[in-house]
């Protein structure tokens, strides 16, 4: 097991600040640099710092085709403060990404603290084409197949195979918009039963659009720091338990869609099973992906899926998976729960999954 | 605390304008297999994959990770995807490096890449964006004015940037995966070639390439696995500042200053012209040589054009402290490998490997890449002696 | 068999993807003050440098610029190149001068071009004035000025480039 939880003798990770913007479908005017800078000082305030001189390691997460313009994301550094020069490095990927770049950085001794950020303003473009071009630009990407489509072979797969219900789904949606009734950051949230659900028109058949997250402007930020740093802070903390990612072939046809090994795997490697789970929240973009998670994970009755209403809510590109993490380390900080496991995801059809366990300190 | 790591295996692909008999995956392959084969080892060794790119837009894949996972062997694995700007092929590195320096890998595969050719890539930094002025004349337009500056402080002699056009291609000349192959160039063959941004002419321009270049980087216990000598990382920094803010120093940026700084301090590094065997430094633009010359160190503020114009980075000159043997980025340029290149290359040094543009006995060496408006800095130092 | 074929070495798949693209909040107050015909800039409440375009933060502090400030047409050139290659999608023919301006009244320099000038004349430090379109194309763009030309006045020393109240003089700390 070459996963960072094995390396007993490591640092200890603690996770110290988190904050999130809203979900907004678009956030008008506001720029990337503009949406960025309310999220870093609220981690820094959280804190008690002034700014990214005082963390010793900054990382972000982000992709210029959301935006449409080359090094979008070198705007970001000028939400930092970062003159003096900083530390400094950057994810073309969801910040989560960003984080586990971030927590190597603090287990080498090349760092006591650090900030991450993700961010983006996917409102301009359209998201499902502009994720097209992720696909293989020889053979896919000149299709354009979107990622709405793929999802949606994919949950076909599902139900012909016998592996969910078409009411499966609706309920998934259901816990989503009930549960982000409490989140305040969400989009969408609301009172919808299974049966109304199904009432829906199909969308991208077989799914509805309610089985599909919602495209969101906006940014999260947390900082992460050694446990001793964290106890010189005196901030209540949460405890990175152990982190990991897998990527698995591009190529969907030789894919089990209805199932996600890059997932299992990754959470042999952070420990998802070294105790209980209390809480999960898994980037699931579509719901019948949040199905495939939870059991990939494998998640049981004990373990509450998504309490912020997920990415269903709200789906903040490239920030999205680290507000997971960051989402857990909150209901462990306030004694909601004592363990839990956060998920991100990139890619078609859950390609790419990293998972972190949180515990209390 | 970090974990001793090492390169173990180097791998590069020729650099053309254009690469048309392989894909994108193709051309990152044929630098992962060489870099295996240096190593001694197959995919199927690799613990995880950490590749680094310029821009998307550059070849028009998003998040190109997901495409090439399968290419790379990287299925079942951790793969990351690192963009720091022009800085990449660098920072991808040390973001490599980290994997074994934390402890939690074995060996690591490390792959950048540009295939230029694919899309117009000068154009492609020039997106027209509503509401500004469509002055973005490609990077050469960025940087003419800063190298100008310069030229008015240091009261360097103008053909400065004409002598450092000639040194990197006669190096380049020796190295047989360079770009430009240019064996009998002369300063009056630049000094005539086409004024692009005055004061730079065409040929004291980078060109622009096809290619990829990729390391395995070893812990401690696992590099036994090559025939060649392990090159040790004897320290690696990062350093950001912002593109533009009041009173911002371009000529000499302080980012770059103190990146330096602190990779020589966790080199034991004191005078860097001196205790340094040959360094591989990125310089796209020939007026960087000096420019950085004085802000790495290797000279006093104002003096770094009289090293260049006395010889001392010229390997055939017999130079005291050769700078770019390879070539450099101005015979080789596929953007996000650059960066790479340039510590690939430091490793080659110092492991006796860079054939006929070996510096004879170099044991310590630096890479060094920099990127957006000089503002993204990374620089590593590696040795053939354990630290 | 089938008969020899030249190898495929590329296929056209070009990529079109349209975006809204939107100025940030900042850069909008800035626009629509060049709608006007004003050049402005923004103060940072943290190190009072005021910076030109705003682009929503002062990239020193990381704080957000709120303050307007009206800045003068004229400017100081900070340096320059002359480019000798076209501008894709830009009527501008070469060669012609890019020129990093500082305006009197701003602490930073922005891209522009200089034109109504002898190329071989221009020099660090050398003063120039905008050149507005005429007010019944304004819009809201940087090019609403069309360049800038030289202004017979003394030269600007190096150091006090950036530095200049909006009046031309030196701000007094």
């Amino acid at each position: 097991m070459s996963g960072l939880k094995a390396m007993s003798a490591q640092r200890d990770i603690a996770i110290v600040a988190f904050h999130q913007s809203d979900c907004q479908a678009s956030a008008g005017a506001t720029n990337e640099v503009e949406l960025i800078m309310p999220e870093i000082r609220a981690v820094m305030d959280q804190v008690g710092l002034h700014n990214a001189q005082d963390v010793d390691f900054v990382c972000s997460g982000s992709c210029d085709y959301l935006q449409g313009a080359a090094f979008a994301f070198v705007a970001g550094v000028d939400a930092l403060g970062a003159v003096p020069p900083i530390r400094e490095s950057h994810v073309e990927m969801d910040a989560a990404w960003a984080l586990y770049e971030s927590v190597l950085k603090i287990r080498m001794g090349h760092a006591d603290s650090a900030l991450i950020y993700g961010f983006a303003k996917s409102s301009p473009g359209e998201l499902p084409i502009v994720l097209s071009q992720q696909l293989d630009p020889y053979y896919l990407a000149p299709l354009w197949v979107d990622t709405v489509s793929l999802a949606a072979m994919q949950a076909r797969l599902m139900l012909d195979a016998g592996k969910i219900t078409e009411a499966d789904m609706a309920a998934v949606v259901s816990r989503s918009r009930r549960n982000a009734m409490n989140n305040p950051h969400a989009q969408l949230a609301g009172d919808l039963s299974v049966e109304a659900l199904l009432q829906e028109a199909p969308f991208v058949s077989p799914l509805r659009r309610h089985d599909c997250s919602p495209v969101s402007d906006g940014a999260s930020a947390m900082i992460i720091a050694t446990v001793e740093q964290a106890e010189a802070w005196g901030k209540p903390y949460a405890i990175l338990r152990g982190i990991d990612h897998r990527i698995e072939s591009h190529n969907l046809c030789t894919r089990d869609l209805t199932d996600s090994p890059s997932t299992r795997r990754a959470a042999e490697a952070a420990g998802v099973a070294d105790g209980a789970i209390d809480v999960a929240e898994l980037y699931a973009p579509f719901s019948h992906q949040e199905i495939i998670l939870s059991r990939a994970l494998g998640l049981g009755e004990g373990t509450r899926v998504n309490p912020s209403g997920g990415v269903l809510a709200g789906n903040l590109m490239m920030a999205s998976g680290l507000s997971r993490v960051g989402e857990v380390f909150q209901r462990i900080v306030s004694g909601e729960a004592r363990r839990g496991v956060a998920h991100a995801t990139s890619g078609p059809c859950l390609q790419h999954n990293l998972v972190a366990v949180v515990e209390a300190a | 605390m970090a974990q001793l790591a090492a390169v173990i295996g180097t791998g590069q692909t020729r650099y053309k304008t254009k690469r048309g008999d392989v894909s994108i995956a193709g051309l990152l392959r044929e630098a992962a297999v060489n870099a295996l084969e240096d190593a001694g080892l197959g995919f199927e060794d690799i613990d995880a994959v950490v590749i680094g790119k310029a821009p998307d837009m550059f070849e028009g894949v998003v998040m190109p990770e997901c495409y090439l996972a399968d290419a790379l062997g990287a299925n079942g694995k951790p793969m990351l995807r690192v963009h720091t700007a022009g800085s990449v092929g660098g920072s991808t590195a040390l973001v490599a490096a980290s994997h074994v320096q934390s402890g939690t890998f074995k060996r690591v595969l490390t792959v950048t890449y540009e295939k230029q050719s694919e899309s117009n890539a000068m154009w492609a930094l020039s997106t027209p964006q509503p509401f500004a002025v469509h002055l973005n004349a490609g990077a050469g337009g960025y940087f003419a004015p800063i190298i100008r500056e310069y030229m008015r402080r240091s009261k360097a002699p103008w053909d400065v940037g004409i002598k450092v056009a000639v040194k990197d291609r006669l190096h380049g000349a020796r190295n047989p995966l360079a770009h430009l192959h240019k064996p009998d160039i002369t300063m009056k063959e630049v000094e005539e070639s086409m004024m692009l941004w005055d004061p730079l002419r065409l040929l004291e321009a980078c060109p622009s390439s096809d290619g990829a270049c990729a390391m395995v980087i070893a812990a401690e216990d696992a590099v036994d696995s090559s025939a060649k000598p392990p090159a040790w990382i004897r320290g690696g920094a990062m350093r950001s500042e912002p593109t533009m803010y009041a009173g911002r120093e371009e000529v000499n940026p302080r980012a770059g200053r103190d990146c330096a700084a602190d990779v020589y301090a966790q080199a034991g590094i004191r005078d860097p012209r001196r205790d340094l065997d040959v360094a591989e430094i990125y310089v796209p633009f020939s007026w960087y040589e000096p420019m950085w010359l004085e802000n790495l160190g290797f000279a006093e503020e104002g003096q770094g054009w009289r090293l260049t114009m006395e010889g001392a980075t010229s390997l055939d000159e017999g130079g005291d402290i050769p700078w770019n043997p390879s070539g450099g980025v101005l015979s080789s340029n596929p953007i996000g490998a650059s960066g790479m290149i340039r510590f690939a290359e430091a490793a080659r040094q110092v492991r006796g490997d860079a054939g006929a543009h070996q510096v004879e006995g170099a044991k310590l060496a630096m890479g060094h890449a920099y990127g957006g408006g000089a503002q993204f800095f990374s620089m590593w130092i590696v040795g053939a002696d354990k630290p | 068999m089938s008969e020899a074929r030249e190898p495929v070495t590329g296929i056209e798949a070009p990529v079109y993807l349209q975006y809204q693209f939107t100025a940030g909040r900042a850069p909008s107050r800035f626009l629509s003050a060049l709608k006007q015909g004003r050049l402005t800039g923004q103060r940072c409440p943290g190190c009072s440098q005021v910076y030109i375009p705003p682009r929503g933060a002062c990239p020193a502090c990381g704080i957000a610029t709120e303050e307007e400030v009206t800045l003068s047409n004229k400017a100081t050139v900070q340096s320059f190149t002359i480019v000798y290659i076209p501008i894709p999608g830009n009527p501008i023919k070469p060669p012609y001068i890019v020129a990093n301006l500082v305006p009197d009244g701003a602490n930073i320099s922005f891209i522009h071009l200089l034109s109504e000038c002898v190329n071989e004349e221009v020099h660090i430090g050398q003063r120039v004035q905008a050149v507005w379109k005429p007010e019944a194309e304004w819009d809201y763009k940087m090019d609403n000025i069309i360049y800038y030309k030289p202004l017979d006045e003394p030269d600007v020393p190096v150091e006090l480039i950036g530095k200049l109240g909006v009046d031309g003089r030196e701000v007094q700390p």
